[in-house]
């Protein structure tokens, strides 16, 4: 849509150039050199006129990209007190960090406490069990069975209460997860606005160029930059589509074997 | 076995503290660059070293150069842990002297075979 419209544009942009310079050949063969000189002015203004409203464009446009991109947060009722008080971008992007720290620490936490009644259990078990076996093949005394008899119902009541508190633990870690939907819709808005700027950039050079060419100027053909490599790639994030990454462990490990590791 | 973790990110340091804990290694120090590690290293009598590759101040590529290049420090075991995943990044790390090279993200697992790969080397 906004291609097309731009072309009808420069079709009455050229059509009006075209109009003018019939006027100015014709004032031109006629001797008129005050309506020429006007004319020449008219077609000077015009151009101009032409570049400012296009870069005035792309200002508003930009500027509306940055604004929607701060206004609107669109989240869940609950996160959106939250997220109200993120200007910018890179605050976004914190809350991030902060939202994957914090349930990446919860879990952790959750998981130390749910480690040592796994361990509790199990020992009592095999405890239990030992006596158990001896229990099943006669071995036991009175006094050792009266002593098992007692431990086996404190087993049962302390593993009812160990089996809540690890059930806690474990929804706790459920729930922590939530994390992956919120930042996942911070990173989508992110993501969106990036394509935004890119997209609005992409149009301000296109539209630099027609104005260039309208206005006759020879854009300087200089050595087009080598985007400049980031001297680290972070994660591998496109998986195995790229060759001079690996794709895993064992990719990293046949490597090295073939470095003499 | 005294163990110094070098990782910015707190969790990736907490989970490899907790993996080293269930692989025996309880000993552990934790530093968040090369920067603070370093002079960790080179005044606390360290056996092994764990650590990541991208990091502010100074990189785990760079701790390795400076551990190599340390008259006192240039046999210190070192495992880099990273989610750089390029192969010229590895062999670059190779050639600095890395003893091994886990890519993120990890299994427990996978750290355990690495560790106990090096000091099977080291102990041959």
């Amino acid at each position: 849509m906004i291609q097309m419209e731009q072309h009808i544009e420069r079709d009455e942009t050229m059509e009006h150039l075209v109009d003018k310079a019939r006027s100015l050949v014709e004032n031109l063969e006629s001797g008129n050199l005050y309506d020429t000189h006007k004319l020449l002015g008219d077609i000077y203004a015009a151009r101009e006129r032409k570049l400012y409203e296009e870069v005035g464009k792309l200002t508003r446009g930009l500027h509306d990209a940055l604004m929607d991109f701060h206004i609107d947060a669109g989240i869940g009722e609950e996160a959106q007190e939250e997220i109200s008080k993120i200007s910018d971008a890179s605050d976004r992007l914190g809350y991030v960090i902060k939202m994957t720290d914090d349930a990446a620490n919860l879990t952790m936490d959750k998981v130390d406490e749910a480690v040592p009644i796994a361990d509790e259990i199990r020992s009592t078990s095999k405890d239990l069990n030992e006596d158990w076996k001896r229990f099943k093949r006669r071995e036991l005394t009175p006094e050792e069975f009266r002593n098992l008899y007692q431990r086996v119902g404190d087993y049962l009541d302390g593993t009812e209460v160990r089996a809540e508190r690890m059930q806690n633990s474990l929804n706790d870690i459920l729930m922590a997860q939530g994390y992956q939907d919120l930042t996942g819709q911070v990173i989508k808005r992110v993501i969106t606005l990036v394509k935004e700027v890119e997209n609005s950039l992409v149009e301000l050079v296109r539209m630099a160029s027609s104005v260039e060419k309208i206005a006759g100027i020879n854009a300087e053909t200089g050595d087009s930059v080598e985007p400049q490599e980031v001297a680290l790639a972070g994660p591998n994030v496109h998986g195995e589509k790229n060759v001079t990454v690996v794709s895993g462990q064992d990719e990293v490990d046949d490597l090295l074997s073939s470095l003499g590791f | 076995m005294k163990i110094l973790i070098v990782d910015d990110f707190s969790t990736m340091r907490r989970i490899i503290k907790n993996l080293l804990r269930d692989l025996g290694f309880t000993n552990t120090d934790e530093a968040d660059d090369g920067l603070t590690g370093l002079p960790m290293l080179q005044k606390g009598n360290y056996d092994f070293l764990v650590t990541d590759w991208n990091m502010p101040g100074m990189t785990g590529l760079d701790l390795l150069k400076a551990v190599r290049a340390d008259e006192r420090l240039k046999n210190l075991p070192i495992l880099m842990v990273t989610a750089e995943a390029k192969r010229e990044q590895i062999i670059e790390a190779a050639q600095a002297g890395v003893s091994g090279y886990v890519v993120k993200p990890f299994t427990a697992a996978t750290l355990k075979e690495k560790i106990e790969k090096i000091f099977e080397r080291i102990a041959a």
